[in-house]
């Protein structure tokens, strides 16, 4: 294939992951900025996303575009409710410390995987699209359902923005962030905003899950990959920025496509992570961030 | 770990009239049997084999197929008069589809469990993990694994792969068909491991000692879960695309490489493995119509299905779909699955062969096993007939190249076993016991 | 008495009680504790790291790796005999460790985690990109001759479990002794004033960064050790052993024994591996039990068992 054609399938395909990748990784900003720790069990309420998408849409049976509906709007409920429930059972209990809480998290980390092991099984499993077409371009063909991916998620990316930025809970939220005493000084239950925080992080997880489940499938161990990516994201993006972020996951999931042209892989995986580790170093404030208070 | 409860062992007696009835008329007799021989020997010490699968990790869809497969073949065992007049027993461990966890395993087995015999799993980095140990231990290691690395000489003289054939001679088998029929441009689709690597070199290989030609290989690193993007990279020259692909992400592989050509394709010829465990009527896997599979096994009951296979299927509990009888979606991993059953009837024959008591006999075992050279087709070898080269400790078999035809895959061609034979490199043999 | 003999006292007795262990246990017990002696090792070399200096790390699974790597290699493809590839595997693990810390010390805390996770994570890449030398996640099995050595005028039989178990124990007794040298000497102080306040120790004229990099790279070293034994006595390398689980397990079994103590890694990896062990034979879902303990120490037990008893009885553990 010429390389016009294969930039712009390289686009696409970037495009899509950045989609999913914006949802998720935002999520993991989002707790990282206002609650300032990192959650290792990012990855496992994606899994959990796309776990529940697929008895969901096996529950509805019919057109799979209903189960598909209800399974994006309830997944990422119960996965928050699930994350709150976390979040009030051990985060608080042990004052949101920042290592004690990576710890923490990798133990939440195993107790969700094994847990689904034990439920769901070890099995890969598929979850059909709501509706499926092959868009055809001169040079290859393309699932309609992807496109479809990247509007949906823009959509959800939008309500989130606006909750963010222009409802009294975002504010709430964006206060905490800022100045934590101070917060709690104007009244504010911090305490609540936080678990608040760490459920809407994860039920973003798990709607990005639910979108992308019927273009993989759902699997026990799914939920390392995009750990890692939400993880390179939210440093590129700058620790806490949510702009950050959005900018950041759009140029990694552009750039992962276009770098595997020109090295081998597993190589380009190798010098993307190692770059991204250097960034953290050198520039931990991120590529684009400012530095924030902290 | 569980141990299996065996089904009733019978008498001594009952077992030598089997032999003189020939092992096919025992099978009528399998009904009466608890009725007209009591359990007699229940006293008798079981032959216990240590059964080493994944039940987790990312191999676990064989791990329980596996499982379910051995589980068949043991009960039949028993069920026919165990194994010199003792029933056998499988006693299985999760390895986790992780080296280490399965060398401990193996080391459980030797030790604590004591086991006669380890009996092994698919994942290829858990048997060589395995294998050092199971050799110092001096514990009989058979398995089931498809690899190369048994036959390359790397291990030791306590492990054999008597069950199934392995990736190169199942390739270089292939090569001449493929490059007659379908093309002789070939472009590469494999995992950046050295699973795919035995795929990428043996295939390119004979390949071009056919007059072939390798346009592009394109290697997909381990941790990959989306593939659309190495598509471009198929050369539009490409007259056949070969592909393998292993765990979980099978299916999002084959289904992104029908988004990418639609009905625009070259000729297709994949292993599998791209799809064991998966469902051929999977919406969006209509592109694979017309295209080809190799085959362990044909997952689909074909029209001129043996009578073996009709029986191992049905004591497997395995429908003419290759999915489980009791749930039609959930399909087995039928091109491997068959090296379970098979193995464990050839341990049962060294076995018998060297009189086989206990633990001290391993090396007896050992070179009962190294005194094997053909299985016959037959209820045991369901598969078919193969030739077993005591030297690398490698069987070699049939294999089948099949058609994607309405949702269903039809045997196009069944390779001689001559097709796959290779030069021996290493040799067993000549290590100490 | 006093604490420095109290201490060598007590350290002792926990050497000459795993030593006469070997005479009681059954033999798959034995077999399993010599896996056992090889993590603790690895774990004691994180605890240096993480329980006296206070950086925890996500990324151990590299040096570990890297002795591995490093002795496998080495014994495979150079013909090395078994002490001098065991030699580079920690020497390997030294220079890692330094190449990494001139970097990854300019950060501290949950960046320094990330940091290291993310680079352990290029170290798996490599082991498997560079699979013509290490065939990648099939690993590679040692030669024949990498099975035993002569050393002190004796062939050792890396192939005897009784030869396997004491060298394993030997490599603990080292690095026991390296620990309770770095724990009750200036050194260990330093690195202990590092944990508690860097900024004052920095004040009072210590080059804390100088400190922090002796620290890793005596961490990673030890480590490395474990790993190049783990090649070496068990015969086998391959890419899963630097995949993150074998950066958290020394984490985990430090924290459930107690960080910053000398013996509690050793406590919790016997601890943790028997209860693994054993949770797999009740069920398929046994890192369910590596997460539950992970959550219930965090929650109720943030110093580890050892750790809970210095603060409740003896004060002198180091």
């Amino acid at each position: 294939m010429d390389f016009g054609p294969f930039l712009f399938l390289a686009t696409l395909e970037g495009l899509v992951q950045a989609a999913v990748l914006c949802l998720t990784a935002l999520g993991l900003s989002l707790v990282f900025g206002v609650m300032r720790v990192v959650n290792v069990a990012h990855g496992e309420f994606f899994m959990l996303g796309a776990v529940l998408a697929w008895w969901v849409t096996g529950w509805f049976g019919g057109h799979p575009a209903l189960g598909f509906v209800v399974a994006l709007a309830l997944a990422p409920v119960l996965v928050g409710g699930i994350a709150w429930a976390g979040e009030r059972m051990v985060l608080k209990r042990v004052s949101y410390d920042p290592e004690a809480t990576i710890v923490a998290t990798i133990g939440m980390l195993y107790i969700i995987q094994q847990t689904t092991l034990l439920t769901f099984g070890p099995d890969a499993r598929p979850v059909e699209p709501p509706f499926y077409f092959r868009v055809q371009f001169p040079w290859f063909g393309y699932s309609g359902y992807k496109l479809c991916v990247i509007v949906a998620a823009a959509v959800l990316l939008l309500a989130a923005w606006f909750v963010i930025t222009r409802t009294r809970l975002g504010l709430v939220m964006r206060a905490t962030q800022f100045d934590r005493e101070t917060a709690q000084n104007f009244g504010i239950a911090v305490d609540r905003v936080y678990a608040m925080v760490f459920a809407i992080g994860a039920g973003l997880a798990a709607a990005g899950a639910v979108l992308v489940v019927p273009v993989q499938q759902a699997h026990y161990l799914m939920g390392g990959d995009p750990l890692l990516l939400s993880f390179i994201v939210v440093i590129i993006g700058g620790l806490g920025s949510i702009r950050g972020t959005l900018v950041a996951a759009l140029l990694i999931g552009l750039c992962d496509g276009i770098i595997s042209v020109f090295f081998s892989p597993t190589l380009a995986k190798m010098l993307s992570t190692l770059a991204v580790a250097l960034v953290l170093v050198f520039r931990p404030q991120g590529l684009m961030g400012a530095r924030q208070r902290g | 770990m569980s141990r299996r409860p065996v089904n009733a062992p019978q008498s001594p007696a009952r077992r030598r009239t089997l032999k003189t009835l020939g092992i096919a008329g025992g099978a009528a007799a399998t009904g009466l049997a608890p009725t007209l021989f009591p359990r007699a020997y229940a006293q008798s010490e079981p032959i216990r084999i240590g059964a080493q699968f994944h039940r987790t990790g990312i191999g676990a869809s064989y791990g329980r197929w596996y499982e379910r497969t051995a589980t068949a073949a043991v009960k039949l065992i028993n069920d026919e008069g165990g194994i010199n007049g003792r029933p056998l027993e499988l006693v299985v461990e999760d390895d986790g589809t992780d080296p280490k966890r399965g060398a401990e395993v193996v080391e459980k087995f030797a030790t604590q469990h004591k086991v006669d015999v380890a009996y092994g799993t698919l994942f290829s980095h858990v048997v060589i993990g395995s294998s050092p140990r199971a050799g110092e231990l001096k514990l009989p290691y058979v398995v089931v694994s498809e690899g190369y690395h048994v036959a390359s000489g790397a291990l030791n003289r306590y492990v054999f792969q008597p069950g199934i054939t392995d990736v190169r001679s199942q390739v270089i088998s292939m090569a001449p068909w493929v490059t007659a029929n379908l093309g002789k441009k070939v472009t590469m689709i494999f995992p950046d491991y050295a699973f795919g690597h035995d795929h990428r070199d043996y295939f390119s290989q004979a390949v071009i000692a056919l007059g072939g030609e390798m346009l592009e290989l394109i290697a997909i690193p381990p941790t990959e879960s989306s593939f659309t993007r190495y598509l471009p990279r198929i050369p539009s020259d490409t007259e056949v695309l070969y592909h393998v692909m292993v765990g979980p992400g099978v299916l999002t592989f084959v289904k992104e490489l029908g988004e990418h050509f639609g009905s625009n394709r070259p000729e297709i010829f994949g292993f599998i493995d791209s799809l064991e465990a998966v469902d051929l009527a999977t919406p969006q896997l209509e592109f694979l119509e017309g295209t080809y599979f190799w085959e362990g096994n044909p997952r689909y009951a074909q029209p001129d299905q043996t009578e073996h296979d009709k029986f191992y299927r049905a004591a497997v509990g395995v429908d003419d779909n290759g999915a489980s009888v009791n749930d039609p979606k959930d399909v087995s991993t039928y091109a491997h699955m068959f090296g379970c059953w098979e193995t464990l009837f050839i341990i049962k024959q060294a076995m018998e062969a060297c009189n086989y008591s206990g633990p001290a006999d391993r090396g007896a075992f050992v070179e009962a096993m190294e005194a094997l050279e053909r299985f016959e087709e037959g209820r045991e070898h369901p598969q078919g007939e193969k030739v077993f080269d005591a030297r690398i400790h490698q069987s070699f078999g049939h294999q089948f190249i099949s058609r994607v035809k309405d949702s269903r895959l039809e045997v196009v061609h069944r390779t001689a076993i001559e097709d796959g034979l290779y030069e021996a490199e290493a040799d067993y043999t000549t290590m100490a016991l | 008495m006093g604490d420095g003999a109290k201490s060598l006292l007590l350290h002792g007795a926990i050497l000459l009680s795993l030593f006469g262990l070997q005479f009681v246990l059954p033999e798959y017990h034995q077999l399993a504790v010599t896996r056992i002696l090889l993590l603790a090792v690895f774990a004691m070399g994180y605890n240096l790291l993480f329980g006296y200096t206070g950086l925890l790390s996500l990324g151990h699974a590299m040096f570990f790796g890297a002795g591995m790597y490093g002795a496998g290699l080495s014994a495979y493809h150079l013909g090395w005999a078994v002490p001098s590839a065991m030699l580079l595997g920690v020497a390997c693990g030294a220079l890692l460790a330094l190449l990494v810390g001139l970097v990854a010390l300019r950060t501290t805390g949950v960046a320094f985690m990330i940091v290291t996770l993310m680079i352990s994570q290029v170290g798996y890449l490599a082991t498997v990109y560079f699979t013509t030398w290490t065939r990648g996640d099939e690993g590679l099995v040692m030669p024949e001759a990498a099975r035993s050595f002569t050393l002190f005028g004796h062939t050792w039989l890396l192939t005897d479990p009784v030869t396997r178990y004491n060298l394993a124990l030997i490599l603990l007794a080292i690095a026991m002794a390296v620990l309770l040298w770095v724990a009750r000497g200036r050194f260990g102080r330093a690195l202990v004033a590092v944990r508690e306040n860097e900024d004052r120790t920095r004040m009072l004229g210590y080059h804390t960064f100088v400190i922090k990099l002796k620290a890793l790279l005596l961490s990673g070293a030890v480590s490395a050790a474990a790993g190049a034994a783990y090649a070496l006595m068990f015969a086998y390398i391959g890419s899963s052993f630097t995949t993150i689980q074998y950066s958290i397990d020394p984490l985990l079994y430090t924290l459930l024994g107690g960080a910053g103590t000398v013996a509690g890694p050793v406590l919790g990896t016997f601890l943790m591996f028997y209860l693994v062990d054993y949770a797999s034979e009740l069920t398929n879902a046994y890192l369910l039990v590596t997460g539950i303990v992970l959550v219930v120490l965090v929650l109720f037990f943030p110093r580890g068992i050892l750790g809970a008893i210095r603060e409740r009885w003896l004060r002198w553990l180091p």
